[in-house]
């Protein structure tokens, strides 16, 4: 049995899937019965949604232009 | 040259986007600087479908060279109790929008990517980088420690601590920036 404080430290862990056993059945025992725990471990996760919305590869077009020109140099080197 | 530019092209974006959130404004500098080594060193790439974590180990520590250069800003955090951090607890504690059902959700849609990177550029380097990697960038944990060439463990540890800070000044900057009031953003 873990407190809600142990468990609690290990859920980002635990959904990066890097709980080892026997830690990771606590862990799973402690969320079974502990709703404000399954509220924490749900909002990590939309936590880890949200910071990987954040993810943008849109590239400015003259910051393109400029590492394309950088790459024509080496072409031409 | 061809196959050293066919990955340089196709990996360019995301270098670029990554170094955004690693040094801000540099970022340009940055990724050129990484295609110049990348070049250099094109011939020691064994297998080139790790093109990209090779081009992301070489982006680091283009990075490490700019914080130096820059003279390592040392953010200053305080980091005391930040491992017993909760923003979970904090937003049902402070109950930011007291007539909202979905109060958790409302107070991570108030922040724009604009919000977000100044949020992660308050957060030191070394707490930065794994979240950014892991989180954003979407790589394993075990691959950001051997690209950091720290062991796993020291990996998570700061990952945790980076996470936590993060919660942190997420919410120090709601504070801040006012966004803690219901209709604060369309």
């Amino acid at each position: 049995m873990i407190t809600c404080s142990e468990a609690v430290k290990q859920l980002w862990d635990y959904l990066d899937g890097v709980v080892e056993e026997p830690q990771r059945e606590l862990v799973e025992e402690h969320l079974s019965f502990c709703r404000r725990c399954c509220g924490e471990l749900e909002f990590a996760e939309e936590l880890r949604g949200f910071l990987a919305s954040q993810a943008d590869d849109d590239l400015p077009s003259e910051v393109r232009a400029r590492l394309t020109a950088t790459l024509d140099g080496l072409d031409r080197a | 040259m061809d196959r050293f530019r066919t990955l340089a092209e196709r990996e360019m974006a995301r270098l670029h986007a990554l170094a955004r959130r690693l040094v801000g404004g540099d970022a340009e500098d940055v990724v050129q600087e990484c295609l110049l080594r990348a070049y250099r060193s094109f011939s020691q790439l064994e297998h080139e479908q790790a093109g990209g974590k090779w081009l992301t180990s070489i982006l680091l520590n283009c990075c490490r060279d700019d914080w130096r250069a820059r003279g390592r800003r040392v953010e200053q955090v305080e980091l005391d109790e930040v491992d017993e951090f909760s923003l979970f607890r904090k937003i049902a504690d402070e109950d930011p929008f007291p007539y909202s059902d979905s109060v958790h959700l409302d107070f991570l849609h108030q922040f724009g990517s604009e919000d977000v990177r100044a949020v992660l550029a308050s957060l030191p380097e070394l707490y930065r980088v794994p979240l950014v990697l892991v989180h954003m960038a979407g790589y394993h944990v075990k691959e950001v420690a051997f690209m950091l060439d720290v062991p796993l463990g020291t990996m998570l540890a700061r990952l945790h601590r980076g996470r936590k800070l993060f919660e942190r000044q997420l919410w120090g900057y709601a504070e801040e920036n006012g966004l803690l009031k219901e209709g604060a953003r369309p």
